[in-house]
């Protein structure tokens, strides 16, 4: 999992850190991020991401290990002379500035010229799409527009770095869409790189190139977003990101498809993850939208389980099925509403079947 | 904070439960007064009686008599101030001939010092300014005139004056040579006034100014004074009850009657009547110094022994009124403050200030 | 119309639940005009109005209000018939108090005038004078005649150490007896310094409550409220024997070798602000505080990430936010400096005397609450200057108090 942690623009090397001195909160963070790329660290509260969010910005500081900035050890470096754009969850726009003043301060406190400065604030604001409201006070505008303007002033000093702090967090969900899209879109447009820090999946794999998931101080995978979702890595991994039914059972044989034993009795195909010995006690984790029912959809000689249609929730781009599957009641099926498709009905009997590189046998237990 | 509480207290409070109110200064004389007026009065007429305490009772005196709401009916008052609240009909009138006579049959108007009986007030004391000093500080010569209290190359250190115009004023000139029967004269003219200020400025730099009695006493036991100017009764006190190496300075002091008087309006008129007359029987005056080294107003407690509470301190060298301390001493002019006190106190507060 | 009866409908509904509501605030507005503002507006008037002559000297009243120029001998009749009234009623005294006032040595003219009233023959204009010379004096006439109306601006020009001369021309009083004006001025200096020691001291302090967090922040406040529970006396005490010739400091300070003269820390200037100080601080340090606490630390972190050192980020950005704390605070303090005497009378000597005292000196020794009103209005006056200063500079309506 180690990545060659040598040349990246940012890197955090064997970084540990501990408020109290007695448990760690970032144990052993390895991570180097490259020049231009989004990278997402995703995880529950109390995970860790924040604090790492925190040590890169220089508002910690790191109990062990370095830091490192475009190749520079930067944990003796004050934050203010980090050249880091940061946005916060609440937007910290300053209250008693207006929005033109809240661009000019990062301008203003580098020394830049008054024609520099206005030419820099009008370009930040219309690359946000505010251009007429800078003699606004941050207390006039709505959540969606401050977020542009925290946006706008974390770019205005043109950093190389910009870490975003759950910045949509507090706009409501349509908004929220919007915003990734739009924030993405600067990413792209002025080649930043971006460190962003969010609990929402859905928001991670939208806009992210990386996505580091974060869990209990460590990182837990550190992958392309299809990568996270298709091939996770454990189970943690695996059930925080999209929908997810597991099915307990045992190693029955172990090579390029591995069968696995269910605690039923039924037979299932399955890739082997992180176990590697017959006999070895398994969750077996499959996507809902994988999960078959038309045998012509399932590769030859595919083992199937019998299943019992229990509720089909229509929510018109997909039809929900919940069915009974090897003594599990909430074995969830997704078939996309095309044309012609076959609508079950509760109580209704059928065969489910999947791809077996799509059920992985994950951690052992 | 004090004043005001007694101040809205008077006011406010419904009528008192005692039959005689009485408005005094607290401490040392408060607590003579209790001991050989207040209590014994009860005792030997079994009307109740009350003290309650001010920093100066006048001003409660003018509170109460305009509010139309009058809570006591004896007040301790100095004599200007009787002779003030009186002209402006604060005060009730006091007929002489309502006083007890003297042992030997002389009728009150008689008996009393000249001055002590005014229209509406019966001086039950004389009390005096001196000055004292801490006898520990002045190992080799001691102080003994009032010009000594200014001379700061012999007797260098901390002197403590009131914070006031009246007495201070009078002290300047006889320290500066001035013969007690010229100060007043001297005190209306400007250059009187300017002479006084300048013997003022010679000591300025070095002078703590107090404002109530208790705190000479103090000063001198914390050392932040070396001599002040002093109520003689504070300074006996503190050296009787405390062991003080206090010495009294009686050269050039000044004294004045202390009084009894009735607001007008009062309350229970004839309970005050009768302890305004009973506390001024030539006996229970010179009880007073018992508890306090004022001398008593009527020429025939020179007739009575007068002893400390411990039984053994003859009082006759304490008192103001002993003639060996009237040497070189001043009558208080209440006529002169009554007209100067704004006058001079502007003036004196411009100086302190300047 | 429709409108009508509806307007009158709503009205009707409405009514009852108005008069209910005002019986609510009606014990709250007696308890404020009760203690409020009849006792303001009677100082307000007290320092005006003085009738203590016009309402006893009414003959000498009619003659001025007929007559301009020097008395006559129907002006001495009229002194006179008053002086004999004055002595029937007692008024004496009072009439003189007034004139006293304002020209010093008078009061005893009255009195000893009235006395002798009766035994005057006519002509009064020589018999009267030939008593007393005084009452031939120029000056003397014209502060009757000034002490005639019961309206009086008298006691503001004396508080603003003016007076009137013989020919009634307002000039400013004798160097010697000048103090008002200088104490004015002096009161405002060391109100001025006073806040500014209780901000620079609260400002921290403040900030240090704002951010620890809660249980040690309440343990900290105990010890900001702490003055406010301690008796006033003994806080005074305390501090005559730390600050004293002989007490705690100084000794320290001789014994340790640091000085050999010791300082003089009270009964002066240094005392009073030291001992206000102490006592205004939690007048500074509250409304600071309830500024501070909802400031959350993003704003300095964010100003931070934008290039700011710690000390911009302070100056910039936290500083600006606390302002209503700070005027709020330091007003609060200003005001409750100037009108403070207690402190100023048990610690500040001669020196560190402000105008309050000379007001408490009006009001209790002098008893001329004429003379206090007038210096207490001012007061007041400059108290509403500043508060209409301070709304037009950084607006009422951003100052928190808590």
């Amino acid at each position: 999992m180690v990545a060659d942690i040598g040349d990246g623009f940012v890197v955090f090397d064997h970084v540990q850190k501990s408020y109290d001195g007695e448990t760690l909160v970032v144990k052993d963070l390895n991570l180097s991020i490259a020049k231009g790329e989004f990278l997402t660290m995703l995880g529950p509260s109390g995970s860790g991401k924040t604090t790492c969010l925190m040590m890169l910005a220089g508002f910690e500081t790191a109990t062990a290990g370095d830091i490192r900035l475009d190749g520079r050890p930067i944990n003796a470096v004050p934050p203010h002379k980090r050249g880091i754009g940061m946005v916060f969850q609440n937007y910290a726009l300053f209250p008693h500035m207006t929005v033109a003043e809240n661009l000019a301060f990062p301008l203003e406190v580098r020394g830049i010229g008054k024609s520099e400065r206005e030419a820099k604030i009008t370009r930040a604001l219309d690359m946000v799409q505010m251009g007429a409201f800078g003699a606004r006070r941050p207390a006039q505008l709505s959540g969606g527009q401050q977020q542009r303007i925290a946006l706008a002033r974390a770019l205005v000093f043109d950093p190389k770095l910009v870490l975003m702090d759950e910045p949509l967090g507090a706009l409501d969900k349509q908004l929220r869409e919007h915003m990734q899209f739009e924030i993405k879109r600067l990413h792209d447009d002025l080649g930043i790189t971006v460190v962003y820090v969010t609990h929402d999946q859905g928001e991670a794999l939208t806009m992210s190139d990386r996505i580091a998931v974060f869990n209990d101080g460590r990182i837990q995978q550190l992958a392309p977003p299809a990568a996270l979702y298709e091939t996770p890595e454990n189970l943690f991994v695996a059930s925080f990101i999209g929908e997810n039914n597991r099915l307990e059972g045992t190693i029955e044989e172990v090579g390029p498809r591995s069968l696995v034993r269910l605690q039923t009795g039924e037979l299932i195909d399955a890739t082997p993850v992180n176990v590697h010995r017959k006999g070895q006690r398994t969750i077996v984790s499959i996507r809902p939208e994988r999960v078959e029912f038309k045998p012509d959809m399932m590769p030859a000689n595919a083992h199937t389980l019998d299943a019992r249609v229990l509720e089909v929730v229509y929510m018109g781009d997909i039809l929900r099925t919940r069915l009974a599957v090897a003594g599990s009641d909430d074995f969830i099926m997704k078939c996309r509403n095309t044309i012609g498709q076959t609508r079950l009905e509760p109580g209704q009997t059928v065969r489910i079947g999947w791809h077996p590189a799509d059920a992985r046998a994950l951690d052992p237990l | 904070m004090k004043k005001l509480l007694v101040l809205t207290a008077a006011l406010m409070a419904p009528a008192a439960h005692a039959d005689v109110t009485f408005l005094g200064w607290g401490g040392a004389y408060g607590r003579a007064q209790t001991e050989a007026h207040l209590k014994p009065f009860t005792e030997a007429t079994g009307i109740r009686t009350v003290m309650t305490d001010t920093d100066n009772p006048a001003a409660p005196v003018k509170a109460m008599v305009e509010a139309n709401n009058v809570t006591a009916n004896i007040v301790s008052l100095e004599q200007a101030d009787v002779i003030r609240l009186c002209d402006e009909g604060l005060l009730e009138e006091i007929d002489p001939a309502a006083l007890a006579p003297a042992p030997d049959g002389t009728p009150a108007a008689d008996d009393f010092l000249p001055g002590a009986l005014t229209d509406c007030g019966v001086a039950t004391d004389v009390w005096a300014t001196v000055f004292a000093y801490d006898d520990s500080r002045f190992p080799d010569a001691k102080p003994t005139t009032i010009a000594d209290f200014f001379d700061l190359e012999k007797f260098p250190g901390k002197r403590g004056i009131r914070k006031g115009a009246k007495t201070t004023l009078e002290m300047a000139l006889m320290a500066d040579g001035v013969p007690a029967s010229d100060v007043y004269e001297m005190l209306e003219t400007p250059e009187g006034i300017d002479r006084a200020f300048a013997k003022l400025d010679t000591i300025k730099s070095e002078v703590v100014w107090w404002e109530a009695g208790a705190q000479p006493p103090q000063l001198l036991a914390d050392g932040e004074v070396v001599m002040s100017t002093v109520y003689n009764g504070r300074i006996f006190a503190a050296a009787m009850n405390e062991n003080k190496p206090f010495v009294t300075v009686w050269d050039g002091m000044q004294y004045e009657f202390e009084v009894y008087a009735i607001p007008k309006g009062a309350p229970d008129l004839d309970d005050a009547m009768e302890f305004m007359s009973w506390s001024t029987e030539t006996q229970n005056l010179a009880n007073l110094t018992k508890y306090i080294s004022y001398g008593p107003t009527r020429k025939s407690t020179a007739a009575v022994k007068k002893t400390w509470e411990d039984g053994t301190t003859d009082m006759e060298a304490h008192l103001p009124t002993s003639p060996q301390n009237m040497t070189n001493s001043l009558e208080t002019s209440f006529e002169f403050w009554v007209d100067y006190d704004s006058e001079l106190n502007e003036r004196f507060n411009a100086w302190l200030a300047s | 119309m429709e409108g009508r009866p509806l307007k009158q409908a709503l009205a009707r509904a409405q009514s009852r639940a108005k008069r209910r509501a005002l019986l609510l605030v009606v014990p709250l507005l007696l308890f404020i005009v009760v203690t409020f503002v009849a006792p303001i507006g009677q100082m307000l008037l007290r320092s005006v109005h003085n009738d203590a002559f016009a309402r006893n000297m009414p003959n000498v009243g009619a003659w001025f209000a007929e007559n301009d120029g020097a008395p006559d001998e129907a002006a001495y009749s009229a002194l006179v018939a008053d002086l004999r009234l004055a002595r029937e009623n007692r008024t004496a005294g009072e009439v003189g108090t007034r004139i006293n006032y304002e020209l010093g040595g008078t009061r005893s003219l009255f009195t000893s005038g009235a006395r002798g009233a009766d035994d005057l023959e006519p002509p009064f204009a020589t018999s009267l004078v030939e008593d007393d010379a005084k009452w031939a004096d120029p000056q003397l006439w014209q502060v009757m005649r000034t002490a005639s109306h019961a309206y009086t601006a008298s006691f503001y020009l004396a508080a603003l150490d003016l007076t009137r001369d013989g020919d009634g021309n307002i000039v400013r009083v004798p160097e010697g007896r000048a103090v008002y004006l200088s104490l004015f001025a002096k009161t405002f200096a060391l109100s001025a310094l006073i806040t500014a020691i209780c901000l620079l001291l609260g400002y921290p302090v403040a900030h240090l409550l704002a951010t620890l967090p809660l249980a040690k922040s309440n343990l900290l406040m105990i010890l900001v409220l702490l003055p406010f529970w301690t008796s006033l006396l003994v806080r005074t005490t305390s501090w005559m024997v730390l600050l004293q010739e002989q007490g705690v400091i100084n000794n320290t300070l001789v014994a340790t070798g640091i000085t050999d003269t010791r300082l003089p820390m009270i009964y002066n200037q240094t005392g009073t602000v030291i001992a206000m100080v102490h006592i205004l601080l939690p007048f500074m340090i509250l409304p600071l505080y309830s500024v501070m606490r909802p400031i959350r630390p993003h704003y300095v972190r964010a100003a931070r990430s934008l290039g700011a050192t710690s000390w911009t980020a302070f100056r910039r950005v936290y500083l600006p936010q606390t302002v209503p704390g700070i005027g709020a605070g330091a007003l609060l303090v200003f005001i409750l400096a100037v009108g403070y005497y207690i402190t100023p009378a048990l610690v500040g000597g001669a020196s560190g005397q402000l105008i309050s005292n000379l007001i408490a000196y009006h009001m209790q020794d002098s008893l001329n609450w004429s003379m206090a009103a007038a210096l207490a209005a001012i007061l007041l006056a400059a108290v509403l200057l500043l508060y209409w200063l301070y709304d037009r500079l950084i607006g009422i309506d951003n100052m928190k108090l808590g």
